[in-house]
């Protein structure tokens, strides 16, 4: 299952929700200011490294660059553009957004 | 000679007129409508302060491409408040560190207050203004 995060992790709790529910081996993919989650040295990238050893945990490039802060992305994070969103879709025969 | 102009109920004084920054720039439209608002207030000549707390911190970030997501990247509008003598920036610490972010990743000069510092000043205004 592809599990995809949009909301920033200090305002809503979609992000623990997703990680509490997701079950190991799933993707999960951060965009928009869900990518804020995955930026190294902030109070979320410890939740985020936990996450990387039992999920495959993506963010969106255009989304962390468009927020400066695509150098700062956590170890173990992949950032993948539009077409890896969409093989991630092609991928997954479900995906679950908490919106 | 206009000071007397466009002033409803008569008061020519100047307020204190404080802007809270808490919402990231891109994921909601609040950031882009803040700095909207800003720049009227500047206009009328009133003594404008912005804050930037949680989130809000995130609008003044250094480095911001939007080329790939098609919205119009107004963070160097920060750097033009000073042209409107909007000059008075505020940001608070705590949400600063909590997001591993320092007064070298932001785009404008700025004063970074503490908890107590931030609550005083919130204080001091006439007029504060929600984003």
């Amino acid at each position: 299952m592809l599990h995809i995060v949009n909301k920033s992790p200090f305002q809503s709790s979609a992000l623990e929700s997703c990680l509490r529910l997701a079950k190991d081996g799933s993707a999960l993919l951060l965009i928009e200011d869900g990518v804020y989650a995955a930026t190294a040295a902030s109070a979320t990238e410890a939740r985020i490294r936990q996450a990387c050893a039992r999920l495959k945990v993506y963010a969106l490039r255009p989304d962390m660059d468009a927020r400066g802060v695509a150098a700062k992305v956590a170890e173990g994070v992949t950032l993948i553009d539009y077409a890896g969103f969409v093989d991630l879709a092609a991928e997954h025969p479900t995906s679950q957004s908490w919106l | 000679m206009a000071e007397q102009q466009a002033t409803p109920g008569g008061g020519a004084k100047t307020k204190k007129f404080m802007f809270v920054n808490r919402k990231a720039p891109y994921g909601t439209i609040y950031a882009l409508e803040s700095l909207e608002v800003v720049l009227i207030a500047a206009t009328f000549d009133q003594d404008v302060s912005l804050v930037f707390i949680d989130d809000g911190v995130y609008e003044l970030t250094r480095g911001q491409q939007t080329k790939d997501i098609g919205i119009k990247n107004f963070s160097p509008s920060y750097r033009a408040l000073e042209g409107y003598d909007v000059e008075k920036l505020y940001v608070d610490r705590h949400s600063l560190e909590q997001r591993g972010l320092g007064e070298k990743d932001l785009l404008v000069p700025v004063k970074v207050l503490d908890t107590e510092a931030m609550a005083e000043l919130m204080e001091q205004q006439d007029v504060v203004l929600s984003f």
